[in-house]
């Protein structure tokens, strides 16, 4: 890659399920050990399994290693297809499109000859994941920089052909031109089906923003007519002949250990039955039978008393633990001198804020299907790792990585969820005992509970101000949830910032927006408290403490466009706003709420998101993860939270776990902030991070109850 | 197993299979009819949502020996031929998905509205879909795009573009 190699990439602490032990320990055979030890496999140890995995295992290294050749990613085939690969995934992000749109830029080529291969570890280039609203800012420049030294590449070929000056040749529309001859040539046929062997050279210049002809509109989803008429197939929906559908049994509890197991019956069906270390499984031709299969199994399990949710909050303060911190001492930010500035403070304010554990629920649920031919697997399957499964799998089975295929179709969403590859290594190891392809579809209540939560969490904000609203002191200190977003972009002259890794009653991961969610809770929340407490205007204080111009431009924006001036109509009508900077992005979301203290009815009614991501490249897909985000962000904010006891989920259902519905959508107005002369950032997770503190402080406007807790009214003003 | 009939997209089908079996599972793992979509088993979801005689049904609480002699219509017989039906059409329009793993139950859900209801409110569009989820918050679009279909199947002029 021409840019400079990055330092290690620094994962954020909350990407828990990154460092995780692998969930099952495969017993091996003793043909199975020669074999393995012939083949020299790398045996992770747990410190280094997150970085190995980030780093893509033995032969890779992020950063330094994206493929400089042009071929590695692109190709035009002799029927004019412009074939691109990448191992970015799509879950709903629309980055098909948007990807798309950067190289028929680059290429000057119409969008619908380009075919992006997407998430194939054998065809793709490495890549490390989907997450981090790191696919616009990374791969869209890099396929931007190789698509644009492909049309270098097709004119120097051009002008080979016709010994004309290169410099007065012109690309446009899949061909190259020669203005002076009228002669003109497809890209096709000046490639004839050949790879594209050159480099891509290091300052090639790209196509100005301001002068972007299909990146910066609103294309709509390149293959969305797949999905209208029901023909794209979903992980789950995959089928290869004489495929098995796979069951897994799952302890009665978190952590339960088996203590006998008769599968007698299950046998007697004639089913495929795996009993390997602590995986118990079945596969059997339709899901009926495997279902019934499993219900036949017999089994004693072990359980050890767990915490419940009533505890969670004094549980996590009590519990520390540095194993999952990659930096050992927590994630610490120091400025000045707080404690001083406490001490001598005129005006000082101490609150606790907390977060509970919340659940994905992406609509598809965990799904893979897995096949072996001799010693080589293949494995379809929905994850925004595909190269992190592979490494997943190849350690599960003892096996090189360059014998294992993951395959990622375009999947039922992740929102974070989707990072590990267990429903992957299910599928694969009773395919292997099956000797025949197996399909494992996780239900719904398995998604509920062995699955990954984003953390839950408890934040501890003390802050001094001046009487004229200028913050002198800034104590923060956050308890599990996780340490992105965790600094203020306020202007403060002492800080201290502090993420304490604790222990988890419960799995947990990342979540989209990670613990920035949670850190704009608790500081956007704060802001607003102190702010009334000195009777200013919350707008007023925050860009009283704001200098960052990207942010105040955005709070700007969203005020006058809420009309944060106007006076109320109705004593229940309440008005707040969050904001802050996220993944290279600016939000800030301004709330209407009605709020009603004697009905306990709280209805969100407007919402005015400002976004600010450099130089946009999709306006009407950003404006669809704005307001996405803001609906999904309305269940963690208002009533999402996990119930647990004793290491058993209590709402692990869609019945029971309420998720945000057409008649919770508030009415969304999205401004965008075009800043065409900035880098173009990720749009995926940023606009979530402002919703919750804005509708906690509009509720406090409506009715002076002050919520510190998410969700914030999961039964009600009244009885929360 | 007792032999069943099945009428499936205009198609009569003869099936042996279990009539206590959900209508999902047999259009999925049968018939290979997979855009009709599991994500509940319970019926909260709508991404399962098919079309009984007309009527939206939840497809992962039907039995199928329930079903017949009534006919079933799933996403994939909605178009005729290349033409997409209005719905369709108006979620492309409206760009009204993100994964878009609801969007069939979603297009069948609002397909059997505008069945019974020509011209709903935006009031009488939420209450009625309300039983379908979009996790990645569509909503908006969604409703947008079945007022815009409500226009195209009225012959009314609807904006090229998107209204947003």
């Amino acid at each position: 890659m021409n840019e400079k190699p990055q330092a290690a990439i620094v994962l954020d602490p909350e990407r828990y399920e990154l460092s995780a032990e692998p969930l099952y320990h495969f017993d091996v055979d003793r043909r199975e050990f020669f074999k393995l030890l012939g083949a020299g496999v790398l045996v992770y140890s747990a410190l280094n399994r997150a970085v190995t995995q980030e780093s893509g295992g033995a032969g890779h290294s992020w950063g330094d290693s994206l493929p400089k050749e042009i071929d590695t990613w692109l190709h035009i085939g002799e029927n004019g297809r412009v074939i691109v690969y990448t191992g970015k995934v799509e879950v709903g992000q629309n980055i098909r499109t948007s990807l798309s749109q950067a190289v028929a830029e680059e290429l000057h080529i119409a969008i619908d000859k380009i075919e992006m291969v997407m998430g194939d570890t054998q065809l793709t280039p490495f890549d490390m994941g989907t997450f981090g609203s790191r696919t616009t800012p990374t791969m869209n420049l890099q396929l931007r920089k190789v698509a644009a030294a492909a049309r270098d590449l097709l004119v120097g070929l051009a002008a080979a052909q016709w010994q004309a000056d290169r410099t007065r040749l012109v690309a446009a529309d899949g061909r190259v031109g020669d203005p002076q001859t009228k002669r003109s040539v497809e890209y096709a046929a000046l490639v004839k089906g050949q790879q594209l062997a050159a480099s891509i050279p290091f300052d090639d210049p790209l196509v100005s923003a301001t002068d972007w002809k299909i990146a910066g509109q609103s294309v709509h989803k390149v293959n969305g007519r797949d999905f209208v008429t029901g023909k794209h197939r979903y992980p789950s929906d995959l089928k290869l002949p004489d495929m098995l559908h796979g069951k897994v049994l799952r302890p009665p509890s978190f952590g339960a250990a088996l203590l006998s197991l008769d599968t007698q019956k299950a046998e007697q069906m004639g089913v495929t039955v795996v009993h390997d270390g602590n995986f118990v499984g079945v596969a059997a031709p339709s899901t009926p039978l495997a279902e019934r299969a499993l219900k036949s199994l017999h089994a004693e399990w072990k359980s050890e008393r767990q915490p419940s949710h009533d505890e969670l909050f004094q549980y996590l303060k009590k519990n520390p633990e540095n194993g999952n911190d990659p930096t050992g001492d927590g994630d610490r930010f120091a400025v000045g001198n707080v404690d001083q500035a406490l001490t001598s403070t005129d005006h000082k304010l101490q609150q606790t804020y907390s977060v509970s554990y919340i659940a994905h629920v992406p609509l598809e649920p965990r799904a893979a299907l897995a096949k072996w031919e001799g010693d080589n697997l293949t494995v379809w399957t929905g994850t925004q790792r595909p190269f992190g499964v592979r490494g997943q799998l190849a350690e599960a089975f003892r096996m090189p990585e360059e014998r294992v295929r993951v395959l990622m179709p375009d999947t039922g969403s992740g929102y974070g969820g989707k990072h590990t590859g267990e429903t992957a290594i299910e599928a694969a190891r009773l395919a292997r005992a099956a000797k025949r392809p197996v399909k494992v579809v996780w239900t719904r209540e398995e998604e509920f509970s062995w699955a990954y939560f984003r953390p839950a969490g408890v934040i501890d904000v003390t802050s001094a101000v001046h009487r004229d609203g200028t913050l002198t002191a800034w104590d923060f200190h956050n308890y599990n949830s996780g340490s992105a977003g965790i600094r203020t972009y306020y202007e403060i002259p002492n800080q201290r910032i502090v993420f304490h890794p604790t222990k988890s009653p419960l799995r947990q991961g990342s979540y989209r927006a990670l613990a920035a969610t949670a850190n704009h809770f608790a500081r956007e929340s704060h802001m607003d408290e102190v702010a009334h407490s000195l009777k200013m205007d919350p707008l007023e204080f925050r860009l009283k403490n704001l200098k960052n111009e990207r942010l105040r431009a955005v709070f700007e924006a969203a005020a006058k466009r809420f009309g944060w001036e106007k006076p109320k109509s109705e004593p229940e009508q309440g008005f707040g706003m969050g904001g802050g900077y996220e993944k290279l992005g600016n939000i800030a979301t301004f709330v209407e709420v009605h709020a009603d203290l004697k009905t306990g009815e709280v209805k969100v009614v407007r919402v005015v998101s400002a976004f600010e991501c450099g130089a946009i490249v999709n306006p009407d897909n950003l404006r669809n993860q704005i307001e996405g985000s803001n609906v999904q962000g309305l269940g963690g904010a208002l009533f999402e939270a996990i119930a647990f006891d004793n290491g058993k989920i209590l709402n692990g259902r869609m019945s029971e776990y309420r998720v945000p519905r057409f008649s919770d959508t508030p009415v969304i107005e999205t401004v965008l902030l075009d800043r065409k002369d900035l880098s173009s950032a990720g749009a995926g997770e940023c606009p979530m991070i402002g919703l919750a503190p804005a509708i906690a402080n509009a509720i406090f406007d409506a009715t002076g109850v002050r919520l510190r807790s998410l969700p914030l009214i999961p039964n009600g003003l009244k009885a929360s | 197993m007792p032999t069943l009939p099945l009428v499936v997209n205009g198609r009569d089908f003869s099936l042996e299979v279990d009539p206590q079996t959900s209508l999902l599972t047999v259009l999925r793992d049968h018939l290979d009819l997979t855009g009709s979509k599991y994500g509940c088993g319970e019926g909260v979801c709508g991404a399962c949502t098919v079309l009984i005689d007309g009527k939206a049904q939840r497809s992962c609480i039907t039995r199928v020996g329930s079903v017949w002699p009534k006919t079933i219509t799933t996403i994939e017989g909605l178009t005729s031929g290349e033409q997409l039906h209005p719905v369709q059409q108006a979620f492309l329009d409206e760009s009204a998905m993100q994964c878009a793993y609801c969007t069939s139950g979603m297009i069948m859900s609002a397909v059997s509205l505008l069945n019974a209801n020509h011209n709903p409110t935006e009031r009488q569009i939420i209450d009625f879909m309300d039983g379908n989820v979009c996790r990645c918050g569509t909503y908006p679009r969604i409703v947008s795009a079945i007022q815009r279909a409500a226009k195209v199947m009225a012959g009314s002029p609807v904006a090229r573009e998107a209204s947003r």
